[in-house]
């Protein structure tokens, strides 16, 4: 159904009464936020750097962030809105699998993050790169691969800032707002929010995510400490709690004849179980707006210590998933501006039944702001690819640090206003299931990027014809997934792995032919002598921490000592 | 270009990034071992057991994590003092 045609129901059907104290107390604290992203621009910027004229200072917050910014910036920027509005969501309609399955999914994350971001931290702070695509350009020597690596991450993280968007509609629509006859009336609320968010993040690039994060993060932990500590006793106890999902999810679908879904997974959905953790954990830092989070930090272990306590957060969406739970017991009825019922509106729903509308009003609050964040930095990366692998690759290559300033911030409103026109006039489901392809094809870029880490045994020309292969494959079979109930495709992410009858993530599937065709291929392309392309950084890069020289300055030590014919060579 | 292929850190010593290595692939292989967890008892307070073991995860791995974090950089300070000469090979000093 398209945004146009559910107007006319949207008025009759389903208007909601318009909470004053909330709506008040989310309009103070985003007004709040919005001052704190106009100042970020003077926040932690030496006077010299003032204006913020480089990818560095706009683009990677000065790359000067310590542990605690940190751990603030990438909770905020790694936990996003969509996660607190769809994980709820999912445990409310099916239960666990495709719900809980983000708790293991965000624990494996940190050993993986701890073993792979120090490296790329290093490299990427000795040749000053801004995107993984920068580095794979830099490693291999290839432009077609970090084209590719570019072009992947760009076009994967635009529906999940449409999904951010999203979020901020779930909770205006819970709020009583958008239910105005008129089109143009009823987006607005959104619309305003998403020109300020744009605004501040031109100006103040990602210094202005960093400070707002801080906000989100603790309201986020505010509202879900008091949901958890408040709401079972309230509603009886986990005991009767789960025995409220139980009873739902053993009753059976009317579309399917299967039961609803399960509260403890069956043997049969345990492959899909930690398919989906694993490969959502793999996919994560290899999305842009992750690994400009890492790149911003000051210092090659600041990523590690901050993957010893980001585990924080993880512990607080393993509760927040809990809540879809408790609505089932509460009964609430996440009913949208059409009548029907939304499991996207079940957590603010929840927080305005049950709360005083005035805390009501800081979660939902904590929600919209926790879509900015994210928001903010996704947008910041994307430009940042372009910049860095379109603009300057391919089509100005002597482009000035200033240039590339430029260019970028222009580029992040068009990614923003891209966002906001996609959410307005397409249907939600497109931008979920463009999410879901986009999950699939970022975990293609993990063989070029991470085997790149470690070693350079790969061919360049191997590990493109892999990632194609991967992007194929795992379009073709999400696309081959029909949703029983309304028949349409990309139903969903879990598919049988190839020649089996094994359901698992797709990604995950999509990856094995990935690699595999790559290590094939690199070593057909070996030994036919296929020319490879060359290396620019050497294995001391790896190591290198926030004292040791850049590679520029190393360079142009070089030149300058070239005059003396006898200068020592080591 | 000589300056760019001059160490940042000395030869690394095998053990610790085996045993470091080790403990990374437990914190990943674990959590993913659904039948480990995949039951309802023993309850915690009315919660079935998938639900709070995998919530008492969440710490275990962050106490996984920190060990690693401390076996790790022990061997990267000894690595890098090696190459900056202000402390010996065999790693005595790691306080700095």
């Amino acid at each position: 159904m398209s945004a146009v045609t559910m107007v006319p129901l949207a008025a009759a059907a389903g208007a909601r009464p318009i909470d004053g104290v909330a709506l008040a107390v989310v309009i103070v604290i985003f007004v709040a936020v919005a001052v704190l992203g106009f100042l970020a621009v003077r926040w932690r910027v030496k006077p010299a750097d003032r204006g913020l004229k480089t990818l560095d200072e706009w683009g990677l917050g000065g790359r000067s962030f310590g542990n605690w910014v940190t751990w603030f910036l990438l909770g905020g920027d790694l936990y996003t809105a969509y996660t607190f509005i769809a994980v709820p969501a999912a445990m409310y309609s099916t239960g666990a699998v495709s719900g809980f399955f983000a708790v293991p999914y965000t624990i494996v994350l940190y050993p993986i993050v701890f073993l792979l971001m120090a490296r790329l931290w290093s490299v990427s702070h000795r040749h000053g790169y801004v995107t993984p695509a920068d580095f794979v350009g830099g490693r291999y020597g290839s432009k077609s691969l970090s084209t590719a690596i570019a072009v992947t991450g760009i076009v994967a993280t635009m529906p999940y800032i449409a999904l951010q968007l999203v979020g901020i509609k779930a909770v205006l629509t819970v709020l009583g707002l958008g239910s105005g006859s008129n089109v143009f009336l009823q987006d607005l609320p959104l619309i305003i929010a998403f020109v300020v968010l744009a605004a501040y993040t031109y100006t103040a690039g990602l210094r202005a995510p960093a400070v707002i994060a801080v906000v989100k993060d603790l309201l986020i932990y505010i509202a879900v400490i008091v949901a958890i500590v408040w709401l079972p006793s309230h509603l009886g106890g986990w005991a009767g709690i789960f025995d409220a999902a139980e009873t739902k999810m053993a009753g059976t679908n009317p579309a399917t004849g299967n039961p609803v879904g399960s509260v403890i997974p069956g043997a049969a959905s345990f492959n899909a179980y930690w398919t989906l953790a694993l490969g959502s954990a793999m996919a994560l830092f290899m999305y842009p707006h992750s690994i400009t989070g890492v790149l911003s930090t000051k210092s090659r272990n600041t990523i590690r210590r901050n993957a010893v306590v980001l585990p924080l957060y993880s512990l607080m969406l393993g509760f927040l998933a809990l809540l879809g739970y408790m609505a089932i017991k509460a009964g609430t009825n996440p009913v949208d501006l059409n009548g029907k019922v939304n499991p996207q509106l079940v957590v603010p729903q929840l927080f305005l039944d049950n709360f005083p509308s005035w805390f009501a009003g800081v979660a939902l609050a904590a929600i919209a702001v926790g879509a900015l964040v994210p928001a903010a930095i996704m947008s910041i990366a994307a430009s940042n690819l372009f910049t860095r692998n379109i603009y300057k690759d391919l089509i100005k290559p002597g482009a000035t640090p200033e240039q590339e300033a430029k260019v970028s911030k222009l580029t992040s409103l068009i990614v923003k206003f891209g966002a906001l026109i996609f959410v307005l006039l397409m249907d939600q489901s497109a931008a979920i299931n463009m999410q879901l392809l986009g999950g699939i094809w970022i975990l293609q870029t993990f063989p070029a990027i991470v085997a790149g880490l470690y070693t350079r045994w790969f061919h360049r020309l191997a590990l493109l014809i892999g990632w194609a292969a991967g992007i194929v494959y795992g379009t073709i079979a999400a696309y081959n997934v029909v949703n029983p109930v309304t028949h349409a495709h990309f139903g969903g992410s879990i598919s049988p792995f190839p020649f089996t009858s094994v359901p698992v993530y797709i990604a995950v599937s999509a990856f094995v032919i990935n690699a595999i065709v790559s290590v094939v291929l690199t070593i057909v392309f070996r030994a036919a002598k296929v020319r490879d392309g060359i290396d620019k950084t050497t294995e001391s890069d790896y190591g290198a921490d926030e004292d040791d020289p850049k590679v520029a300055a190393i360079a142009a030590d070089d030149r300058w000592v070239k005059p003396t014919p006898d200068a020592p060579v080591v | 270009m000589s300056a760019t292929t001059t160490p940042t850190r000395g030869p690394a010593k095998p053990a610790p990034y085996v045993i470091a290595g080790v403990l990374l692939v437990i914190g990943i292989i674990v959590p993913l071992i659904v039948p480990l967890y995949a039951r309802k008892d023993p309850e915690l307070f009315g919660m079935p057991f998938f639900y709070w073991f995998q919530i008492l995860e969440v710490f275990l791995e962050a106490f996984l994590l920190w060990i690693i974090y401390g076996i790790v950089i022990r061997e990267d300070r000894r690595r890098r003092g090696v190459v900056r000469g202000d402390r010996t090979t065999d790693g005595s000093e790691v306080v700095r």
